[in-house]
């Protein structure tokens, strides 16, 4: 019974995107494109982050080796997009594992500042290699060499589709890593590390694997930007982008498989609508999450499935 | 030129680094070791005391040096206070949960640039010098206003150090640092030593601004850098110590100054960094931190 | 009206240029005025402007000059006879925020162009996606990344020289008249990368020679430190910084100079801009040398059109704004919105644009015009357009500081800008 609300829910929301894509008008049509593709990159950082309690501040670190390991294959080797795809995927895992190899042996604040450093010498980086990367300004990816296979990216229903298949193999996988014992221990390991060490698992061994999972999933959303979105550029790989799926996180709700979307959603609805009425928009957006952290701390689905006592995590895991 | 005066140049400019962000890393380090609190905004509140240097500079006449000394002194009374009022009306509130105050800083950095930008607008503002004394050495010019940020840094950071030590509200933030609650049950009022703490962690980061200001005009994005050095040199030191703060400015600012200097500048900014991440992944509690887990 | 576009359609042009002759219209209504259009409603043209991040003090000009830019052209009958609105969207000068607000433009206020966008990275996030939508898109930031081929057909720089041919007119008076030994600092990312590539070539095929190149890592504040690179034997020092630390950078070049013996110094103007000359510690900038590809202070002998358009965006003889002395203009670039318009009206005439439906007619329109006239529409000087690789040429101007002001001491040919063409987007596909 448990399992099956909670994927009636998630099928319900793929269902409802696969909706859209008909009902929706272009303009929403080509944002929800691009949110799913970012959720998938929020979704990374909430299983850091909202399930296993790594807060991580160089996440953009991994969405980079996502995007410019897929980037650079297609612009420099000529590479297929499918195969570009699979390498941004990777790179964004092996890097999340060095990485975690290093930086998981701190915790807390001496954590966050480890990936931020981290992620702020691969920015450095590929400024420094300017003559590939072409820097902050960076590399348009040509519309010819982003097919894949006989699906062509630059077309905005194509573009839907594939962002929609990505978001929903990332969401329902989400959901059975959570829903499995191993996303148990995640979480066990969030609340005590101490208790779940003295129960047999090696915290080191368990971050490890839920950092590297994250990496994937960073990859995968960086690799995917690149190639549905045909920009390749450092500023994607800046502090600001690891800040931004903190904030999504955090405002969709922290250790909810849902929670990342929602965030990516209203976050840029946000920002498009705030920027429509108001000059200073960046105010509303301070505000926003200033009244977000007051009133619902948890983020919008953690305070709805708090709220909800026992059923909610029925719903919501 | 010859590596000696390339070296001397180095070191001089290194200091003057150091200096500037001993200062405001003090400011994140009190926050930080007595509240426990990870202050995003903490470079918002240097921004917005260069930017009311800036103000001070156009509003008080005669000559720069005058409205220097007031800014030093008005500026971080502001900043301060504006700190002290975020701390009661948010922070507080928010029982200083470690992710929430993450989000509410970031939205406060928010609010506070985009006041800068409404209000002072987009452009890199100079503000002019308390005095203009160049000096002429053999090899090149140098600043003597520069110089003087660095005593003036020196003698803020000395009264710091003696109101912690040596005064009642210094002891009371201490014991605070130590245990809130047996502080609340001898009657301490917590809250109003939070908001302090708040307000100075801001002022001397406001102070830093103005010293500085007049090196690297106000402008609404400059919070940025001084966040992300503080919170190095506040880690590197290790959390709460302010001893280790400051040996951490210096080391961070001089080899900042003689890396960039000889080696390419952004393979040297690269390299720092990494040095500075692997410093902390096998040192987590920082240099002069102790292991608390 | 002397200036005359150079367009195809002389037949379009001849009804233009009748209603423009009619001084009269102007004191008309609205109805009177667009009384020549098939359809009356307005042309939708959107700004993608850097109102907040890294590019806000461009931003805030680049509002006013295409504000200003609109007033004439409606006030002359508009586009086809039709008035023209101008939407402006902030991009938060961020290159994903760019390419939303392209889409914003094409798929949600339906605009029949997209234009304005000055840092290069927003347009290389962004030209993709205007490329897919099949909107116009026009831009600014004189990047050879247009010219390079690295955009698409529907990308366009019609109102602005690129970096690389700036670079390449300069180098021959640079090298005769201030130094062959040359040391270069640029800021170490793409831009400054251009400056280095292409100068750097020139100067060695001008007899020159860059004898050290000092590239500054983009997140510096402060370069005091870079400063003792700079070889000893250096005749000219050529630096072109931008970003809101450029006026640092100046400052401390001139303690570290000092009274000391220094190199000749040529800058781009981009280390200054928005930034006032008479600003302390910039007195040591007496004497050096700057490119501006537009003259902040009014010149001696300017044209009347240049009169009229310093008095249309609001800018007094100094480069300042007339109602804030202390607001210095983005004068050097900001010229390039105004063309922009105007080319684009030139093209929407030449196409007999109608709506969003005649946007590939436009596009090729536009890479049939060979040139602009100097004139009120193109204020900055003439034009010669490359149909083939979108890209304007115009000329460039090296200016002195003599007290305090900068004073064009030489202005380049059109063809010391030129070089072979790199693309030909005509035959690329839509």
């Amino acid at each position: 019974m448990n399992g099956t609300r909670a994927l009636a829910l998630h099928l319900g929301v793929l269902a409802l995107l696969l909706a859209l894509h008909f009902l929706a008008p272009s303009y929403h049509h080509t944002n929800i494109a691009r949110i799913m593709v970012l959720a998938i990159y929020a979704m990374g950082y909430n299983i850091a982050f909202g399930y296993t309690g790594l807060l991580s501040l160089g996440h953009a670190l991994l969405f980079g080796a996502g995007l410019y390991g897929a980037g650079l294959l297609v612009y420099h080797a000529d590479a297929h997009a499918t195969l570009a795809l699979i390498a941004g995927v990777l790179a964004g895992g092996a890097l999340a594992f060095a990485v975690g190899l290093l930086a998981l042996r701190t915790a807390g604040v001496a954590f966050m500042i480890v990936t931020l450093m981290f992620a702020q010498a691969g920015y450095l980086t590929i400024l420094y290699f300017g003559s590939y990367t072409r820097g902050d300004e960076g590399i348009v990816i040509p519309r010819a060499a982003r097919m894949l296979g006989s699906l062509d990216l630059s077309d905005d229903g194509t573009r839907y589709l594939v962002a929609l298949t990505l978001f929903a193999i990332a969401l329902l996988c989400n959901l059975a890593l959570v829903r499995s014992p191993f996303g148990r221990v995640m979480v066990a390991m969030r609340e005590n590390e101490e208790r779940s060490r003295m129960l047999g698992y090696n915290p080191f061994t368990v971050k490890l694997a839920a950092l590297t999972v994250s990496g994937l999933y960073s990859g995968l959303s960086g690799a995917a930007y690149g190639l549905m979105f045909g920009y390749v550029g450092a500023g994607l790989a800046s502090v600001q982008y690891s800040i931004l799926p903190m904030l999504y996180v955090l405002l969709g709700g922290a250790g909810t498989v849902l929670g990342p979307f929602l965030g990516a959603l209203l976050m840029f609805y946000l920002i498009d609508y705030a920027s429509s009425v108001t000059d200073a928009h960046q105010f509303v957006t301070g505000a926003a999450l200033v009244l977000l952290v007051l009133f619902a701390p948890k983020g919008i689905l953690g305070t709805i499935r708090a709220r909800a006592g026992a059923r909610g995590a029925e719903w919501l895991p | 030129m010859e590596f000696g005066p390339f070296l001397l140049l180095a070191l001089m400019e290194g200091l003057v680094t150091a200096a500037v962000l001993a200062l405001t890393a003090s400011g994140l380090s009190l926050v930080f070791g007595i509240m426990r609190v990870v202050n995003v905004a903490h470079g918002a509140f240097f921004m917005l005391g260069a930017v009311l240097a800036w103000f001070t500079a156009q509003w008080v006449p005669g000559p720069p040096a005058v409205a220097f000394a007031v800014a030093l002194i008005v500026c971080p009374l502001i900043v301060g206070a504006i700190a002290a009022l975020a701390d009661t009306a948010i922070l507080k509130r928010l029982n200083y949960e470690p992710e929430a105050t993450i989000v509410a800083t970031i939205g406060l950095l928010y609010i506070l640039e985009q006041a800068a930008l409404s209000l002072f607008g987009p452009d890199a503002r100079p503000v002019p010098a308390p005095f203009n004394i160049r000096l002429q050495l053999p090899w090149f010019g140098y600043s003597g206003y520069k110089l003087a940020v660095v005593a003036a840094a020196i003698i803020v950071l000395l009264g710091v150090w003696l109101i912690l030590k040596h005064t009642r509200a210094g002891l009371v933030m201490r014991a605070t640092q130590i245990d809130r609650d047996t502080a609340r049950a001898f009657g301490i009022n917590v809250d109003r030593v939070y908001a302090g703490v708040f307000a100075m962690g801001a002022g001397l980061a406001a102070i830093a601004a103005v010293l500085i200001v007049p090196i690297q005009q106000a402008h609404y994005l400059m919070g940025g850098d001084p966040l992300l050095l503080s919170f190095i040199v506040v880690i590197i030191g290790g959390l709460g110590s302010l001893r280790g703060t400051l040996v951490a400015a210096l080391l961070i600012g001089l080899s900042d100054g003689v890396i960039s200097t000889f080696f390419a500048p952004t393979l040297a900014k690269i390299i720092a960094t990494l040095v500075v991440a692997l410093v902390l992944v096998f040192r987590p509690q920082g240099l002069f931190g102790t292991r608390t887990t | 009206m002397s200036n005359k576009l150079i367009t195809p359609n002389p037949s379009r042009r001849a009804v233009l240029g009748g209603i423009a002759a009619g001084g009269a219209l102007l004191t008309t209504g609205l109805g009177a005025r667009f009384a020549q259009a098939q359809s009356s409603a307005p042309i939708k043209l959107g700004f993608q402007l850097h109102r907040t991040g890294i590019g806000a003090s461009y931003g805030r000009w680049y509002e006013r000059t295409a504000t200003a830019a609109l007033k004439v052209l409606n006030d002359a009958g508009g586009i086809n006879g039709r008035p023209v609105e101008i939407l402006f969207e902030d991009d938060g000068t961020d290159p994903k925020r760019g390419a939303e607000v392209v889409e914003k433009f094409a798929t949600q206020h339906k605009c029949d162009i997209g234009f304005g966008t000055l840092f290069s990275h927003v347009v290389m996030g962004s030209a993709p996606r205007a490329g897919e939508l099949k909107l116009p898109y026009f831009v600014v930031s004189e990047g050879h990344h247009v010219a390079s081929g690295a955009l698409n057909r529907w990308t366009l720089q019609p109102g602005i020289t690129d970096v690389k041919s700036q670079v390449l007119s300069m180098a021959p008076w640079v090298l005769q008249n201030l130094g062959k030994k040359v040391t270069m600092v640029f800021p170490d990312y793409a831009f400054g990368h251009d400056h280095r590539d292409y100068f750097t070539q020139a100067v060695q095929a001008n007899g020159g020679e860059v004898i050290a190149q000092v590239a500054i890592p983009p997140t510096e504040t402060t370069f005091t430190r870079y400063f003792p690179k700079i070889p000893r034997e250096t005749e000219v020092l050529y630096h072109v910084m931008v970003g809101p630390a450029v006026l640092t950078f100046v400052k401390e070049l001139g303690e570290f100079y000092g009274t000391g013996a220094r190199p000749e110094i040529f800058g781009f103007i981009d280390s200054l801009e928005a930034v006032n000359i008479a600003s302390p510690g910039l007195e040591f900038l007496e004497g050096t040398h700057f490119w501006e590809g537009h003259p902040r202070y009014l010149q001696e002998g300017a044209s009347e059109a240049e009169l009229a358009y310093r008095a249309a965006v609001g800018v007094d003889d100094t480069g300042a704004s007339v109602s804030d002395p202390a607001d210095v203009a983005t004068y050097a670039h900001m010229f390039s919105v105004w063309e922009t318009l105007f080319a684009v009206k030139a093209g929407m005439e030449a196409a007999g644009y109608q709506g969003p439906d005649d946007r590939q007619k436009f596009v090729e329109a536009m890479e049939a015009i060979a040139a602009f006239d100097e004139g009120a529409e193109h204020p900055q000087g003439p034009k010669v357009f490359n149909g083939k690789t979108h890209q304007a040429f115009g000329l460039q101007s090296i200016s002195k500081v003599e007290g305090g002001k900068l004073k064009r001491v030489h202005q380049t040919t059109m063809e010391d800008g030129f070089y072979p063409d790199e693309v030909d987007y005509t035959t690329m596909s839509f």
